[in-house]
């Protein structure tokens, strides 16, 4: 255990090497902006009904990437956080779409919902192999 | 003059929140956690403070990604819980303590916090959750709340050791209110649990047992914790529990546990809970030119 951060580069190289795993780094953050305020306007009950109405013509009224726009279309999560999303932002997305985070979360995790609730159900994934990529732990 | 009785730290998974709403608390899922909080509603009723400084976090509710406030203190008279996406919760409106708040956002700035002040705002789960778990589903709410927003979603977040430190200066600012109120301090949020990717359903009861146990004592070993150790060992969203750093350092040097509950799952975390109290609640005096200045501590109301 230390507090000692002298190297911003270092301690931010650090979350590459966490498997299956993206932190929400500024550099997201910024990469995201668009995708995740996009996001955050079906907080509003008529911005829903607008997106629901139409996706695509939605989606332009944002200065998004045409990838954003499309992994949002295909409501790939994982693709989302690469490019920049924030999960509980991504949240607004797949709550107008009626999925509760635990439905949500398992799309990411290659499993069935029902497989993934019974990982939970039975303790969680286990923190074993999944710690870091270089050190194998 | 106020002073601080207890800290608790608690939970805020939102399933938490609709498995009390919807009155689903005797369903088997969601038993164990009932039976779990149902002592310290107990315990806390006859206990009960004046005002909750309530540490959590928003989850894009509040603030999107336009504004994000390190460390915010809610100095407003009421704040309505957030539609976050499918109408408000339907729980009172939280009570605030503009006059306590006020004075504490005075003393931290003076003591080097540079706090965000916010006189609007609706909270979500973050600050509501923790209140049904405390308090069930009364009318209104018993007690005043001030909420106190930490952003933990966009890194960097506050450094575990700022946390303890924040706790520490908010237990002077505490002191130094002339009113006489029992305050307590809650931490939200976590304990293990990873929302997103490939790995997402992570849950390390092993550490957070460990992080429980360090929380009483003497020991400041909790506040060292970098975050990587929080991402690699308790998955991206355990980052949290720095949050429960901030009640621990609010209750000084020695603390004694009264109770604690853990439980796996609610939904994708780790359900932790726990109650404490100061056995020396001595904090170190302030560091700075003018926490230390007769002059500016004066002008504070």
């Amino acid at each position: 255990m230390t507090d000692k951060i002298t190297d911003i580069h270092a301690y931010l190289g650090e979350f590459d090497d966490i498997p299956g795993t993206r932190v929400y780094t500024a550099k997201r953050a910024r990469q995201g902006y668009h995708l995740n305020q996009f996001a955050m306007s079906l907080m509003k009950a008529e911005n829903r009904e607008r997106w629901k109405a139409d996706e695509r013509a939605y989606l332009d009224e944002w200065p998004m990437t045409e990838d954003q726009k499309l992994a949002v279309l295909a409501r790939d999560y994982n693709r989302l956080l690469d490019l920049g999303g924030n999960i509980y932002f991504l949240a607004k997305v797949f709550s107008t779409d009626g999925l509760s985070f635990l439905q949500a979360v398992s799309t990411m995790t290659g499993m069935s919902v029902e497989d993934y609730q019974a990982m939970m159900v039975a303790g969680g994934r286990s923190p074993e192999g999944v710690r870091s990529i270089k050190e194998h732990r | 003059m106020a002073r601080i009785t207890h800290g608790i730290a608690c939970s805020h998974i939102p399933a938490l929140g609709v498995a009390s709403d919807f009155d689903k608390w005797e369903d088997p899922y969601w038993k164990p956690i009932q039976e779990g909080f149902a002592p310290t509603q107990k315990w806390e009723a006859e206990n009960l403070p004046d005002v909750v400084i309530l540490v959590y976090n928003d989850h894009a509710s509040a603030f999107d990604m336009k504004i994000i406030p390190t460390f915010a203190i809610g100095c407003g008279e009421s704040y309505k819980p957030a539609d976050e996406g499918w109408g408000p919760r339907a729980v009172p409106d939280v009570e605030g303590h503009p006059d306590l708040a006020w004075h504490i956002a005075q003393s931290l700035i003076l003591d080097e916090f540079d706090m965000t002040i916010i006189n609007e705002m609706d909270v979500d789960h973050g600050l509501t959750v923790p209140l049904s778990m405390v308090f069930g589903k009364p009318a209104k709410w018993p007690v005043k709340v001030i909420p106190l927003a930490v952003n933990v979603v966009t890194y960097p977040p506050p450094s575990g050791n700022r946390c303890w430190a924040l706790g520490e200066a908010i237990a002077r600012a505490v002191e130094s209110f002339p009113e006489d109120l029992n305050v307590q301090v809650w931490g939200t949020g976590g304990m293990s649990h990873q929302l997103q990717g490939p790995r997402a359903g992570l849950i390390n009861a092993e550490w957070d047992q460990m992080f429980l146990d360090k929380l009483s004592g003497d020991t400041q070993e909790l506040r060292h914790i970098p975050h990587i150790e929080y991402l690699r060992e308790t998955g991206s969203e355990g980052i949290e529990m720095v949050m429960w750093l901030i009640m621990r350092g609010a209750l000084g040097k020695e603390t004694r546990e009264l109770r604690r509950f853990y439980h796996v799952p609610a939904s994708n975390t780790a359900v932790g809970h726990i109650v404490l109290e100061p056995v020396n609640g001595e904090v170190p005096p302030s560091t700075t030119v003018e926490g230390n200045n007769a002059a500016a501590q004066s002008l504070i109301d």
